[in-house]
């Protein structure tokens, strides 16, 4: 089972009579574009759309989602299975992604949990979407519609307009081929049985309305743990249906791109065995949380795993989730390293973690979230300023004449728990 | 914050899902929730019944309150 | 720049043991150890003071002697002061930190001390000043001014300080940002395989040992104590009057309950970001549960239900903050008689 991956390189977009990859630029149609997003969604009443370059005064909020626009070229399925495309299963064959740039869904949001991205800034150190070209897509829905309706239409239209720009790269030359193959764990390539086999425990914050992942389109909320194969995550199986705090979520961008996956197939064969991926939730009980952590944990150990790399989602009760799955694997003999962030106070100088076990002796730290920064005002706000003292991370006085200040809590992506950024806190 | 009030000198029993959690932080006297969205009530369930759970749910707090103890428990 | 540097009787070359109950006097210039610091100091600064004290002095008079010798400093209006080393002389340790965090605090003028690792000033103090790791006895002298003056000419010019490892302080327990050479996923399978080769590797988190707190005895009759409830889970007034933030909650809300039964869709909702609000908005008593509370008030199970109740946001809030609330809660709780408390969160 083979996937190719290959990078389209998009290095400048503008509106344009048609949407259309010339070289690297890549000009879209608007109107197009407005329709693919709206579909036939009769709950979507109007849709905008806005580029955001890096470097622009600009400064985008509330983010929902954000989307690499990509298409598949050759193999089984479609993009975004279950949701876009039909059930087939993904992973295999060849997949255009157009790098350089990203579909950001904002604008009136559910919840008051997003982000935001400064396309310029100090602020734009810590997304890593401050750094591609953006298509924002602000997006209304009909007055009355649920949150979860709205929350679905919402993730849908972000979606489609992926598909439609993904459209553009089909026939384009690219500039990369990245060759991802998966071979059955019981079968290891000759001369490699020494190596250390390594299993990716994967966390998917899902537990109900607004907190949700989709795997194949389906709610992963309901989900027992399972086994994915790392192409599969690659060609985007797993979607982002999640209104949490904007510093740890991981939009589906995050997904398409999972560092992690990424890092255990370019060291497969080198120093390790990649041996596959145990998805699973954190859900809302103590029963459910047990049950996931015992039937993940049986997973890792029935792959014959040496070591496990966890990465979590959000804060506060997931902490649970992954020291039960660190404490589990431990106990087993297989040796694991948690991702997380933390949550120390403006300060520094409080406990990071809601929970902990003594086990977890080998944690990557990816920031502190509560540490605070000044974000200078823009030219130009696509969304909604005011949204921002209700915001996680925001609080009540924050705008002021110098800008804003908020914990880096409210940047989408910055303290990202599958290690995607540079960022980490140490005690100082 | 259960550990600091009863640092304090007020017996408090603390009702929450994520027992993990609570124990981490030093609660001494815990009783498990329902769910994280509705830790005192049960959506699925009609609405007097779900007084029932709740009540039940507060009745076993004062309990636990009611009961010596030496360390962390969990009701 | 003007320097201010702090020494104890036997540094400040007053006496030994049977001196060290003299009251602070200021000496012109360097004295003892400071000769050195204004050879390391180099031109840039200037040693225009000592202060010398009695270790038993201070440790007897510790607020006394602080605001005395805060005085005689802030005459000299310096822009650093420097305090020892102590090395792992407990009262002088306590001195030097003590008068370093007054400096820092109060003039807002930077302030740095040295000691051993071991020394009890170092717990008391470490997160509010910069204390430099010395040996235990003076004959770490050398090496430990020579540290104490690198970092104290960075913090007086304003200067970012690297980490503890690189200027030779102790850690302040305080956790900074930074950003690493490698993505966080890239060091996490880097140190799992180090892990499973059994070679050394750091946790970039070492896992927090929690304090407990011993159990109080059980609350002996319900039917006649006050009970008062409080709630992790957001539960505000409809609007959320006091803005109680959605996560990392700057504060809590304190609400009159005295003349209500139950609490309703209408009346509050909750402000907390963290979990599907849908529920509790719907039905807070979900939350917070007044309704049932009231019942067993009036079946005479409780002996009075606290006519306020107490909300803050769990979520993302830190450990400390919330002990914090929970400190000030208690004591108004306590000032009312309140006997016993229920804490529900999400």
């Amino acid at each position: 089972m083979v996937l190719e991956l290959c990078s389209v390189s998009v290095e400048d977009i503008s509106w344009g009579r048609k949407t259309i990859l010339d070289g690297t630029a890549l000009l879209v149609h608007r109107e197009g574009l407005l329709a693919a997003a709206k579909g036939n969604d009769h709950r979507i009443t109007s849709v905008k759309a806005f580029i955001a370059r890096p470097g622009e005064s600009v400064r985008i909020l509330p983010v929902k989602d954000v989307i690499e626009p990509r298409v598949k070229v050759e193999g089984k399925g479609g993009m975004f299975p279950g949701l876009i495309s039909g059930v087939e299963t993904v992973g295999t064959g060849r997949t255009h992604a157009l790098r350089g740039c990203a579909v950001v869904t904002a604008g009136q949001v559910v919840g008051v949990q997003e982000g935001l991205i400064d396309m310029s800034g100090p602020g734009a150190h810590y997304s890593p979407f401050s750094r591609t070209l953006n298509i924002v897509l602000a997006v209304n829905v009909k007055y009355g519609t649920s949150p979860h309706e709205h929350e679905e239409a919402l993730r849908l239209a972000g979606l489609r307009a992926a598909v439609y720009l993904g459209e553009a790269g089909r026939n384009a030359k690219p500039v990369d081929v990245e060759r991802f193959e998966v071979r059955s764990p019981f079968t290891p390539k000759r001369g490699n049985a020494d190596l250390p086999g390594i299993v990716y425990v994967y966390m998917l914050l899902s537990q109900g309305l607004l907190h949700d992942t989709y795997l194949y389109g389906q709610n992963a909320t309901s989900l027992l743990p399972t086994l994915i194969m790392g192409t599969e995550i690659m060609d985007g199986a797993i979607v982002s249906g999640n209104c949490v705090s904007a510093c740890d979520k991981n939009t589906t961008y995050h997904h398409q791109n999972n560092p992690v996956v990424r890092e255990l197939f370019k060291r497969d064969g080198i120093d390790l065995r990649f041996l596959g991926t145990v998805v699973g939730n954190c859900n809302v009980t103590l029963p459910a949380k047990l049950r996931a952590a015992q039937y993940g944990v049986k997973l890792v150990e029935f792959l014959c795993a040496d070591g496990a790399v966890i990465t979590k989602e959000g804060f506060g009760n997931p902490d649970a989730d992954a020291m039960m799955y660190c404490a589990g694997l431990e106990q087993m003999g297989i040796r694991t390293v948690m991702i997380t962030d933390e949550f120390a106070g403006v300060d520094g100088a409080s406990q990071s973690l809601a929970d902990t076990t003594p086990r977890a002796d080998a944690v990557v730290s990816t920031g502190n979230a509560n540490e605070r920064i000044l974000l200078p005002p823009m030219e130009k706000v696509i969304g909604d300023m005011r949204v921002i003292e209700r915001m996680a991370g925001g609080q009540s006085g924050s705008i002021s004449q110098e800008g804003i200040t908020v914990e880096l809590q409210a940047i989408l992506g910055a303290t990202n728990e599958l290690g995607f950024e540079f960022l980490s806190a140490r005690e100082e | 914050m259960a550990k600091e009030i009863e640092r304090a000198g007020i017996p408090t029993v603390h009702i929450c899902t994520i027992v993990p959690i609570s124990r981490t932080v030093g609660a001494n006297r815990i009783v498990p929730a329902i769910a994280i969205p509705h830790p005192l009530g049960n959506p699925t369930k009609p609405k007097k019944e779900e007084k029932l759970l709740r009540k039940a749910l507060v009745e076993k707090a004062l309990r636990a309150l009611e009961t010596k103890i030496d360390e962390q428990t969990v009701f | 720049m003007k320097v201010v540097h702090y020494l104890n009787q036997f540094f400040g070359q007053i006496g030994a043991e049977d001196k060290a109950g003299i009251e602070p006097v200021v000496k012109t210039g360097p004295v003892g150890p400071g000769v050195l610091f204004q050879e390391l100091l180099g031109s840039e600064a200037e040693i225009t003071a000592t202060i010398v004290c009695g270790d038993n002095y201070f440790a007897e008079h510790i607020d006394k002697a602080t605001e005395k010798i805060l005085a005689m400093i802030t005459d000299y209006h310096p822009d650093l002061v420097l305090a020892g080393p102590a090395f792992n002389a407990g009262r002088y340790g306590i001195a030097c930190g003590a008068i370093c965090a007054a400096v820092v605090s109060r003039l807002g003028v930077p302030a740095i001390t040295g000691m051993f690792a071991e020394n009890p000033g170092v717990e008391s103090f470490r997160k509010t000043v910069y204390i430099v790791a010395t040996r235990g006895t003076t004959a770490g002298m050398r090496d430990g001014a020579l540290k104490m003056a690198r970092l104290a000419l960075k913090l007086a010019k304003g200067q970012p300080i690297g980490p503890p490892g690189e200027e030779g302080y102790l850690p302040r327990g305080l956790r900074k940002n930074y950003f690493a050479p490698e993505t966080g996923a890239s060091r996490a399978v880097t140190m799992l395989l180090k892990k499973l080769k059994g070679e050394p590797f750091l946790t970039e988190y070492p896992m927090p040992v929690f304090d407990r707190v011993v159990p109080l005895p059980p609350v002996e009759r319900m039917s006649e104590v006050t009970l008062a409830l409080i709630t992790s889970g957001g539960i505000v007034p409809k609007g959320n009057p006091d803005r109680v933030e959605a996560s990392s909650a700057t504060k809590y809300g304190k609400y009159d309950i005295s003349a209500l039964q139950r609490l309703t869709a209408e009346s509050h909702e909750t402000a907390h970001g963290g979990y599907d609000p849908t529920y509790a908005n719907e039905d807070p008593n979900r939350v917070l549960p007044l309704d049932v509370a009231r019942d067993l008030e009036r079946e005479g199970i409780i002996g009075r239900l606290y006519p306020y109740y107490y909300a803050t946001v769990g979520n993302g809030t830190s450990v400390a903050r919330a002990g914090q609330f929970a400190r000030e809660i208690a004591t108004e709780l306590i000032a009312d008689g309140v006997r016993a408390v229920i804490i529900t969160s999400t």
